[in-house]
Formats: structure tokens, sequence, C-alpha cells
């Protein structure tokens, strides 16, 4: 009987064991292996050839030749100040984006959190519903409303308010808009899921003790929210760094954010192994704010015991 | 507007509390008197929460008026009043310590930093909390959780301190020794306590008063014993510990006495009455299962109420024994004992026929 008991027991550890795999599974095959291939051409050299780098290990007339690495791709990354200089500039917009949609995505998140139930989820499916329309189409919408001829400045012009169109497509306003617009739900969500758990007894204790409602949520709602306002900015904040469409539809040519560089350098200059040190740069530099991220949860976490 | 007395610190006058149409509290009178402890018993939604939280500022009432100090507090925020609430979920702050969440208040009140160290260490010590000043609230247990919530109400020296069920969260244990400790602090602080509680247990060992509720209502104000001994009426009999409810009709009335007819049991009881006069048809008649004596024999002596049955159910607990008494008719009537004189066997067993005795004094007569 025990015996059994034992086996069954076993057997479904070894079925937790399988379960808890899939994750990491799922890392190593989309996350780290092409990371490792993107890595491997990043210390390559290119060449005209097809594909268009020199292979990492070396075969010859009699076999293994060698390793080839040179790290002349990231020497030039950082020789060349052009990079440093679109790479500060792409963190700069996505953490003016970033604060943007949390200035405005912290109150629209409080609000719906403190809604009735019913109203809740009508206005969280508000929040989600734009993700039904393909975000291609949506970032190409803005263009039709912020061009010179587009909805805004033809009404602007239509009631007289301006006598010129105003300069709103082709330029960094535009780049700003079209991330607070499409990145928005991802502040929302972490943001509400976090003020929606609010103990509210808390404000009534602040209340009682002696602090007006501004200083309540100040003291208690404020602190107590920040794993929700990290959360949601780590989840706008990194795409928005390496993001290609908008800044591709919306920008100007003088609107510089690496996903265009990276672009460039992959399909028009067709130099591989730079964009793809590029890349590798990009995430370690967006690495950081994750690992740091993590370890604010985890210690969270252990203070929750 | 009535002239404050100078021993009622809270008066609460008139007040009613709707709520969608719903009535939470409806016209509820009440004084608590300066440096009592006084408890507001009821099952919940009776509105005893909506009570407190109008005291404390929370909610405002429909109509009515409440006064604290003499002061009109009705539209008082609760950041002004002189009053704090230790709530039932504690609600202390998880990002704060200890001695950050007791100081909370006194930083609202702006008092000057050295003082609020020396009233914080103060007020820990006074809970034996010191110790653990530095520690988060999730490292703490319930008990010290509750004690830091008093804390944190005490230590703005309000003139009334509200309770919101203190003891509900706690094992049964640390219940009991909690209670004392609570009482204890009154009696050393002489704040006035407002506890509101459903355990009646808990309102009869803590409180100098009081008031129970039921349906918005008050339905009797009094001392633990005036409430256990002379409950006012039918509602607040049966809510405050254990007791026999006996259906009758008169059937006369001589010397402050009535006397009924209760078919259930099968007999003729008389019970004290002032106006025996003025109280004729279908009355209520209760008595506590401690004040009947249980005994094969028939009894001796006057003036007592005498019914037969049968013993159905026996529960023995060493000190005292329960009986479950059928009469004839098929009622139950609940006895308890005091098990006085040492002895291996029952003096009363399963299946004997007894003789349940009372003084007509202890016969309580509830007229509505």
């Amino acid at each position: 009987m025990s015996d059994n008991s034992n086996g069954n027991g076993g057997h479904s550890l070894r079925w937790l064991r399988r379960a808890v795999s899939v994750p990491y599974l799922w890392l190593l095959l989309f996350f780290l292996a092409p990371f490792l291939i993107i890595l491997k051409i990043s210390v390559a050299e290119p060449i005209v050839a097809q594909p268009p780098f020199t292979p990492l290990l070396e075969w010859g007339a009699a076999g293994f030749e060698g390793i080839r690495v040179t790290f002349s791709n990231f020497a030039f990354l950082f020789q060349d100040g052009y990079y440093g200089i679109i790479y500060l500039a792409s963190l700069k917009m996505a953490a003016i984006g970033t604060l943007f949609c949390l200035l405005l995505g912290y109150p629209m998140a409080y609000y719906i959190a403190r809604q009735p139930a019913q109203r809740r989820h009508l206005l969280l499916l508000a929040v989600i519903l734009p993700f039904w329309i393909s975000f291609l189409l949506r970032v190409y919408a803005w263009i039709g409303l912020l061009s010179n001829r587009g909805l805004i400045n033809e009404f602007l012009l239509g009631i007289g308010l301006i006598d010129r169109p105003l300069p709103m497509l082709y330029n960094d306003f535009a780049v700003y808009l079209g991330i607070v617009y499409s990145y928005l739900p991802f502040m929302i969500l972490p943001l509400y899921s976090n003020l929606e758990r609010l103990n509210l007894d808390l404000l009534d204790a602040a209340a009682d003790l002696g602090a007006r409602r501004w200083q309540a949520f100040v003291d208690v709602t404020l602190p107590l929210s920040v794993p929700g306002i990290i959360g949601g900015c780590l989840l706008v904040f990194i795409p928005a760094v390496g993001e290609f469409t908008i800044p591709a539809l919306l920008g100007g040519a003088d609107t510089l954010m690496i996903g265009r560089v990276l672009w460039d350098e992959f399909f028009i200059a067709r130099d591989w192994p730079v964009a793809s040190a590029v890349s590798v740069v990009l995430l370690l530099l967006l690495i950081a704010p994750i690992m740091w991220f993590q370890r604010l949860q985890s210690r969270e976490h252990e203070a929750g015991r | 507007m009535n002239e404050a007395k100078p021993s009622a610190l809270v008066q609460v006058r008139e007040v009613t509390k709707r709520f969608d149409g719903a009535t939470a509290v409806d016209n509820v009178s009440l004084d608590i008197l300066r440096g009592e402890l006084f408890a507001i018993l009821g099952s919940s939604g009776c509105g005893k929460t909506t009570l407190l939280r109008m005291l404390a500022g929370f909610e405002q009432p429909t109509s009515g008026r409440i006064l604290i100090d003499g002061v009109d507090m009705t539209e008082v925020p609760p950041y002004e009043r002189p009053v704090n609430l230790m709530f039932q979920s504690y609600a202390l702050f998880p990002h704060m310590t200890v001695e950050q969440n007791v100081a909370y208040g006194l930083k609202k009140e702006r008092v000057p930093g050295a003082q609020i160290r020396e009233r914080v260490a103060e007020m820990l010590a006074l809970v034996k909390l010191a110790p653990l000043a530095a520690r988060k609230p999730d490292k703490l247990s319930g008990g010290e959780k509750q004690r830091v919530a008093l804390a944190r109400a005490l230590v703005k020296r309000p003139k009334l301190l509200l309770l919101d069920e203190p003891l509900a969260a706690l094992d049964k244990k640390l219940r009991e020794h909690t209670q004392f400790e609570l009482a204890n602090l009154q009696y050393q602080l002489g704040t006035t306590f407002v506890v509101v509680t459903h355990d009646q247990d808990e309102a009869m060992t803590l409180a100098s008063r009081i008031a129970v509720m039921a349906e918005g209502r008050i339905a009797q104000i009094g001392t633990p014993a005036e409430v256990y001994e002379y409950p006012a009426n039918r509602y607040v009999a049966g809510f405050v510990g254990n007791i026999n409810l006996i259906d009758g009709r008169v059937s006369g009335a001589a010397n402050g006495r009535l006397t009924l007819r209760s078919d259930a049991l099968d007999a003729e009881l008389a019970v004290a009455c002032d106006d025996p006069g003025a109280v004729n048809g279908e009355v209520c008649v209760a008595v506590r299962p401690e004040k009947i004596t249980i005994s094969r024999q028939p009894p001796e002596g006057a003036d007592r109420n005498v019914v037969k049955g049968i013993v159905r159910d026996l529960g023995y607990f060493g000190d005292q024994s329960l009986y479950r008494v059928r009469t004839k008719s098929g009622a139950v009537v609940q006895v308890s004992a005091q098990n006085l004189r040492r002895s291996a066997k029952l003096v009363v067993e399963w299946d004997d026929e007894v003789y349940l005795s009372w003084d007509v004094g202890s016969t309580i007569l509830l007229r509505s």
C-alpha cells in the first residue's frame, strides 16, 4: 500500500519536474538559441557571400582549422560616436514616452480600479480592445490624423483656429504620440492589477490617523503601487527602446532610433555582423533594468513571507 | 438641542443612515460616558459597523447629530476628529515598520520629531512591542499585529477609541488573554473605548455597558448583568446567552404577580409583574438554564415554578452538566447544573423522569 503510494508520489513529482521545465525549454528554444546565433554573427566579419558573414568555425582541406572571432564590430560601435548618440537618443525617447504613459496611465488605472466590478470589466475591455486591430494599421492610421492635410489640421483650419497646418507628423512629437498610444495598455494593465488589490482599509486608516485624501495617496497608495509602476514602465520602456515601426512610419528624417539603424544595417548596408553587434549591445542595455526589477521583486516576495 | 451632560462624552442623537433605500441605522440615540468601555453588540448586518463608521467619520448620517465632548462632529471629516479607530483587519501599513506605523498619526499632526520618538517608544513599551519596532507588519504574528494597531490608534491620545471586532482575528486562547489586557489598558489610560462585536462573551467580559443592536435599532442598553438578567425583549433574551423561551396565555393576576398557562410545558407558571392588570392575552416568559434546578423528587419550597419531563440529552462537562428535558407535549427545556458534589455516578441519567423548578423571581417576563 505504502509502496504503491510512494510510486505514485514519484510519478507525480516527475510530472511536476517536466511541467516546470517547459518554460525553460521555451526560453532555450526561442530566446537563447536565437541570441546565440546573433552573438555568433556579431563576432564574424562581413563578406559578400550567402550568408554575408564569415563562419565561426573554419573548415579547410585538412578539416577543422580553428575558431574565428573578431570584436571589431563592437569596437566599431564604440569608436563611431554615431551609434552612441543613437543609443542615447533611443533610451531618451523611450524614457520620455514611458513617463508620459505613466502620467496618463496611472490616473486611468486608478479610476478603473475604483469602479464597481461590472464597470471595471467593461473599462478593461476598452483598454485592450485596440489589440484586435493590427498594430501596423493603428500606427498607420495616425498619419491620416496628423498629416498636414489630415483630419486634425483640416478641422483646425476649417474653424479658423490656425491659418497654417500644424507640423504634427514626421517629427519627434509624432513618435512620442505613437509610443504613448501604442503602449498605454501595457502601462495600465499592471498598474490596474496592483491598484485593484489595494486594501481600502489602509486609506481609511490613514484618514483616521489624520491624513487628508491627497496625503493618504502619497503616503499609502503611491508607495504600495511601486511594483505596478515598475512593471508597467518596464513593459513600455523595453519594447519602446527597440521600436522600429513607430519611428519608421511617424518619425522624421532626424528621428534617430536604434530600431531604424538595425533595419538599415541589415537590409540596406547588408552588414549583418554590425547589425548583430548593435542588437547584442541593445540587449545588454535592456537586461540591466530587468535584472534590477527581478531583484526588487524577489526581495518583495521574501518580505511577503 | 440637548445640553451636554458633563459625563457623556459621546451623544448620538436620532441618527439614521440609509444606503440606497436600505436603512442600516434607524433612529439611534445613545450616550457614551467618559472613561467607560462601551460595547455595541449585534449580529452581522445589524448596523453596528455603520454606527461605528459614523462615529469615526467615514460615513455621514442621513439625519441626526453626533456630538463628541459637546462639539457637533456630524460633518467633521475623520482626519479632524479626536477619535481613532482600530480596524478589524488592523489595516497596518505594510510598507512601514512597526515604529513608522505608530508614528504616522503623530507625523500627520505635525508633532515635533523628538516628541514623536518619545511617545512612540512609550506606546510600544506599553503594548510590549519595543523589541519589534523595526519589523514590518508581515513579520508579525496576529497578536502582535493587533497590538501595533492598538498602539497606532492610542498614540494620538484620542478622546474616544473605537475598536471594530478587536479580537475576532485572534485564536481562542490568545483572545481570552488579550481580552483582559485590553480591559486593563483601558483602565490604566482612562480613555473611552467603544468596542463593536458580534461576540456576546467578548462584550460581557470587556464592557461596562452594552448596547444590543438589531435591525438598525438599539434593542437594549445596560450593564452586562442587566442585559443578561433583565433582557428588555425577546430578541435580547435570545441573543445574549442561552435561554428557554416559553409562550403562554395569561390566566390570572394578583399581588404583583401574573400567572400564565403554558400548553407546551403543560404547566401553570408565575412571573413577577409590576402592573399585572395591564398584561393579558398571549405573553412570553423566559428562564435561563442555570436558574433551573433538576431533581428526581418533587421539589420543596414555595414560590417556584415546576415542570415535569424526561431527560432526552445529557452533556457532562466535568464542572457542569447540560440537560435537555422534554415535556409531555414535546417542548424541550435546557437546564445547566453545577456538579457541586464529587461523584462518579450521575444523579440524573438519560430517560429519567425529572422535575424542573425555578424561582418565580428568576422568571423573565418579555413584553415584546
